[in-house]
């Protein structure tokens, strides 16, 4: 990759094993959780940290990784979290304060999930190329945690906290390709976090209800239709892959490599095979860090780096899909 | 493809289960062990095999395997 486009992430503290989890459930084992999840560890923050305070570090972690990154020259900053400080002001504000970031920066949240790694570099790509700002630093962090009941195994299994940070010059954006978008606010009860906002909000029969549980259930409780889910990423991503192909004007046999969200083990395996994908061209990065939401593509894409499957001049293809539903794909070029 | 065949396809699926457990009468959900992600699996199995693609709402409008089976030989 070019000193124009650079990236890193970051990892919480506490993980939390198979083993661990099956201790507090004793009807499943430690291989059943493997099987069901496609995920051996995932890592989640202390109740005192969150979103933003994951974003800071990734970002810290970035500048100290990268000598040729000059932080006084970002004149653009992209929030993308579903973990957010407050309801007002957004993210950003609190991140570009903790960063230090030029007054004239421009900070913006995009509160995207599962696709917000491709919304936020379109958005960059948009913006650069309009000339609009010069460098972006694009945040992604998540504590899906803070809003997981202790008894929902499953989404235990997959979720984990984590952030990212990439910076993007204009010779990074000269890598990124064109995009698909699409959106079906149909889904959007499918996977969402209730009691988390001002439709619904906690009030004191809830607070009654989840007196017990760590938390309280505070920053709302997530519910996912795994079934719908499931639906949803046969019927669309296959769909979004074809459509990411034509508006590249590319061939399949074009891509070097793929990377989809990180959403499971399984629903990783069943879009490889319906889309007729060689293993050997279709990164997973699942095992180690489970499903962190919208920084699972450039967490994956860091370790396709650092692991050598991802090389200088292929093309890559991304693929963000999820909570909604939206979906986003691109390519790149390393 | 018969509804014996779909029942065996069940039983390679779900790997747990020897073959001849199941039966076309037998409600799905009391498949020894059965839960929300053998409901994925089906979902994903049938759309393999048939390229029928079920929601949960399907799934949920039928009881037993052959119900399942004549559900998705409908919409082939």
């Amino acid at each position: 990759m070019n000193s124009g486009f650079l990236l890193t992430y970051y990892l919480p503290d506490n993980v939390v094993t198979n083993e661990e989890l099956a201790d507090q459930f004793p009807d499943v084992t430690p291989e059943q959780i493997f099987k069901q999840s496609g995920v051996r560890k995932r890592y989640l923050t202390n109740p005192d940290e969150i979103g933003s305070d994951l974003a800071c570090k990734a970002a810290k972690k970035l500048f100290s990784e990268n000598e040729s990154l000059v932080v006084e020259e970002i004149d653009l900053l992209v929030m993308c979290t579903l973990s957010p400080d407050f309801k007002a002001p957004s993210t950003s504000v609190f991140v570009h304060e903790q960063l230090g970031l030029r007054e004239d920066c421009l900070s913006i949240d995009v509160p995207m999930g599962c696709s917000g790694y491709i919304y936020g570099l379109s958005l960059i790509k948009a913006m650069i190329t309009a000339g609009l700002v010069k460098n972006a630093l694009f945040l992604l962090a998540e504590t899906s945690s803070h809003a997981t009941h202790s008894e929902d195994l499953y989404l235990r299994m997959i979720f984990s906290d984590g952030a990212s940070a990439t910076y993007i010059s204009k010779e990074g954006v000269d890598k990124i390709g064109d995009f698909v978008f699409g959106t079906d606010g149909k889904g959007a009860k499918s996977l969402f976090v209730d009691r988390s906002a001002t439709r619904n909000p906690v009030d004191q029969k809830w607070i009654t209800q989840y007196k017990d549980e760590p938390g309280n259930m505070l920053n709302g409780r997530m519910y996912m239709n795994g079934a719908e889910i499931v639906t949803f990423a046969i019927r669309r991503v296959p769909k979004l892959l074809a459509e990411t192909l034509e508006k590249n004007n590319l061939n399949f046999e074009d891509i070097d490599l793929f990377i989809f969200h990180q959403a499971s083990g399984f629903i990783l395996h069943v879009l490889r095979r319906k889309c007729k994908i060689p293993e050997d061209k279709f990164f997973v990065y699942l095992e180690e860090v489970g499903n962190t939401v919208s920084s699972s593509i450039p967490i994956a894409l860091k370790e396709a780096i650092v692991q050598g499957k991802a090389k200088r001049g292929m093309k890559i293809m991304l693929l963000g899909y999820g909570i909604g539903y939206t979906w986003g794909g691109t390519v790149i070029k390393l | 493809m018969t509804v014996v065949e779909f029942t065996r396809l069940l039983e390679k699926e779900f790997e747990d289960i020897e073959e001849g457990t199941l039966i076309p009468s037998m409600n799905y959900r009391e498949i020894p062990e059965f839960s929300s992600m053998h409901a994925l699996i089906l979902i994903a199995l049938i759309d393999s095999e048939f390229d029928v693609l079920l929601n949960g709402e399907d799934l949920r409008s039928v009881n037993t395997i052959e119900e399942l089976f004549n559900l998705v030989t409908e919409r082939l």
